[in-house]
């Protein structure tokens, strides 16, 4: 009730506010480690998937072709690419995103490869389009391509959109990047059925283009989905 | 990676915390020291002096005749109340309402060219032969118990000099009103604290009674921005004048119905605000004036960068927003899937500001509760206490960067 300054509570209160700052950026740390842990369980289950796969269809060799259904598929890539990239957006830990993000281009490319031995075998068109993208230059294209793409899958389900960051430092996403031929200066980047498509493509296209190559039906009545609310 | 602008952002964050605790500490250790009454509890005093109280009007017919009447029902001996009704210039009928109580034996009808507020306070001064004076807005009415409450502070401490009561929103009818209900119930325990902090920065227009030794030591009142009652605490803390409040003295105020209203209202304070710190900046962090110095008003100003600031960037980043949506629409149209609807608690934001964010709303209501505690509200909680959340965060920058645009520009705001 007087006019003497309590310096001691002054730093009292900065001791306590000091100590909710602490508590809040080991909350956040726990959660984040916690949302690591969650998309290393995912990659896991992706790997065994893949490599489960793989070692069914060498064993058996004749393994009918009716039975290569999209079971031998794994369901969760999508899933984990959306996780990854939100996480590269809103997590702190970046080195560890990164490190998992290697770990999904690889996956990615080893179901690619997955995908065209069984295509190969049993004379079926896999339908898949390989996306080339970059996350290190401000690229809106690329942004825009991505919205594209995303709905092109809700469209059709049986397409597996296969997504590369340019500035990965993995040698086999490099190796995809030469086969290809793709470079920095032309992304986004697309390939549809061995064909090379470089810059912007709208949905429209990209739906014709789909259904052309693949013979692929929409989960709705139209592919270009402009008009309708 | 940490920006500039996170920099920046967790230091304001630090800030809010800190003045948050700071309150929460106050009041830990000061509880037992807060009484509040019962609304109708009569208490008895020793001896009752004499109290002037003052009722500058300017255009308020329609609500001055309530607080001239409010007066006369004070739980206090009305040979020791003295009232001067004061007409600053209305256009209006005032002059006819007032008027009517001329025949009261303790009232004292006055009227005078347009000159503001504080010229119509000057002149109850200048009539003033009473040891306490006080002033009561024209648009508010007091409780019959305040002025006794008020005076038994006087009568327990002669070091005493000012006593502020809590002003509590009268009959509010919509959520603007509502919103302002939940501020000023937070305002009374942040007075309280400021009170026990000997830190209190304004005495509010609503029947703050001061000592005359004040005026006779310090001069009478000034314009101070068009805030006299900000202007008056201001040089009092600067003379190191002992200001209190009183938590159970009540007074209902009329408060603005509209957002239109209420933001030039809120320009004014924040003008006030930001011109009387300016005025005694050589205050500003001086230990000798107190907690006044050292937390009040380094508050006031880290709180006007924080919310500009944060301001800006919830600007930027709606627009951010808003863009990508525009570019969404572009590029796919107006695509809906439910999957986009799935939710998944992998995408919650656990950022470390977001649970500091929390501790500052759990603070923040804690001390809208206990303001209602201290006011004697029936219910401790109220769903209409939450209209302060949207409608402050949302229109409080808008006058505050206005009353710091003002000032720059140096274009006095109007009074309504």
């Amino acid at each position: 009730m007087d006019n003497n300054i309590d310096w001691k509570k002054y730093l009292i209160v900065f001791l306590i506010t000091v100590g909710l700052f602490a508590s809040a950026s080991y909350l956040s740390n726990y959660f984040g480690s916690q949302k690591i842990n969650q998309l290393k369980a995912i990659q896991d289950k992706i790997a065994i998937d893949i490599l489960s796969s793989e070692t069914q269809f060498s064993l058996l060799s004749e393994l009918s072709c009716k039975n290569i259904s999209d079971s031998v598929f794994s369901d969760e890539l999508g899933e984990l690419g959306n996780k990854l990239e939100w996480s590269q957006k809103n997590l702190g830990a970046t080195d560890e995103v990164s490190y998992l993000k290697k770990y999904y281009s690889l996956l990615q490319i080893k179901d690619y490869l997955l995908a065209k031995k069984i295509s190969a075998r049993c004379g079926v068109k896999s339908a898949f389009i390989l996306y080339f993208y970059t996350t290190a230059a401000n690229c809106g294209l690329c942004e825009r391509e991505s919205l594209v793409l995303s709905s092109l899958r809700t469209e059709y389900p049986e397409l597996r959109v296969y997504s590369f960051d340019y500035s990965t430092d993995l040698s086999a996403v490099k190796s995809m990047l030469q086969i290809y031929k793709i470079k920095d200066t032309v992304l986004p980047a697309l390939v549809i059925d061995d064909d090379v498509l470089t810059g912007f493509h709208d949905i429209d296209e990209l739906s014709s283009r789909v259904r052309e190559s693949f013979k692929l039906q929409g989960t709705t009545s139209a592919g270009n989905n402009k008009t309708s609310p | 990676m940490t920006s500039i602008s996170d920099v920046i952002f967790y230091i304001l964050v630090f800030f809010s915390v800190y003045v948050q605790v700071f309150f929460f500490v106050t009041f830990f250790e000061n509880r037992k020291k807060i009484v509040t009454r019962k609304r109708n509890e009569k208490i008895k005093l020793s001896f009752y002096p004499k109290v002037t109280i003052t009722v500058p009007c300017w255009n308020e017919e329609k609500t001055v005749y309530k607080t001239v009447r409010s007066l006369l029902d004070l739980n206090y001996p009305q040979d020791r109340i003295q009232i001067f009704l004061v007409d600053d210039g209305s256009t209006d009928g005032t002059w006819n309402v007032i008027n009517k109580f001329s025949g009261y034996p303790n009232i004292k009808v006055f009227y005078k060219k347009n000159g503001g507020k504080y010229t119509a306070l000057n002149l109850g001064l200048e009539n003033l032969e009473t040891d306490f004076f006080g002033c009561l807005d024209a648009d508010s009415v007091t409780d019959p118990e305040s002025l006794v409450r008020i005076m038994g502070y006087f009568e327990k401490n002669p070091s005493i000099m000012a006593v502020a009561p809590s002003v509590i929103v009268h009959n509010p009818k919509n959520f603007i009103q509502y919103a302002q209900k939940a501020e000023y119930n937070m305002g009374v325990y942040l007075k309280k604290m400021l009170g026990f902090l000997g830190a209190i920065n304004v005495t509010p227009g609503p029947l703050t009674i001061f000592r005359k030794r004040v005026f006779d030591e310090l001069g009478p009142y000034r314009h101070g921005h068009n805030t006299e009652d900000m202007e008056i605490a201001y040089r009092m803390q600067k003379n190191r004048y002992k200001i209190e409040h009183c938590n159970d003295a009540y007074v209902y105020t009329n408060t603005p119905p509209t957002i239109g209203k209420l933001y030039r209202q809120r320009v004014r304070w924040i003008y006030g605000f930001i011109n009387n710190t300016i005025d005694y900046r050589d205050v500003l962090f001086r230990k000798k004036y107190g907690n006044f110095a050292t937390f009040t008003l380094p508050m006031g100003i880290i709180s006007i960068f924080s919310v500009s600031y944060l301001f800006g960037q919830i600007i930027y980043n709606l627009g951010n927003f808003l863009y990508s949506k525009i570019i969404v629409l572009n590029t796919i149209g107006f695509y809906f899937s439910i999957k986009s609807l799935y939710f998944d608690t992998f995408f919650i934001n656990t950022r470390s500001f977001m649970f500091l964010v929390f501790v500052i709303y759990f603070l923040v209501i804690f001390a809208i509760i206990f303001g209602r505690k201290m006011t004697e509200e029936k219910t401790l909680f109220s769903l209409n206490m939450l209209y302060f959340f949207p409608v402050f965060s949302i229109i409080a920058p808008f006058w505050l960067i206005k009353g710091v645009y003002n000032t720059i520009l140096s274009k006095k705001p109007t009074w309504r």
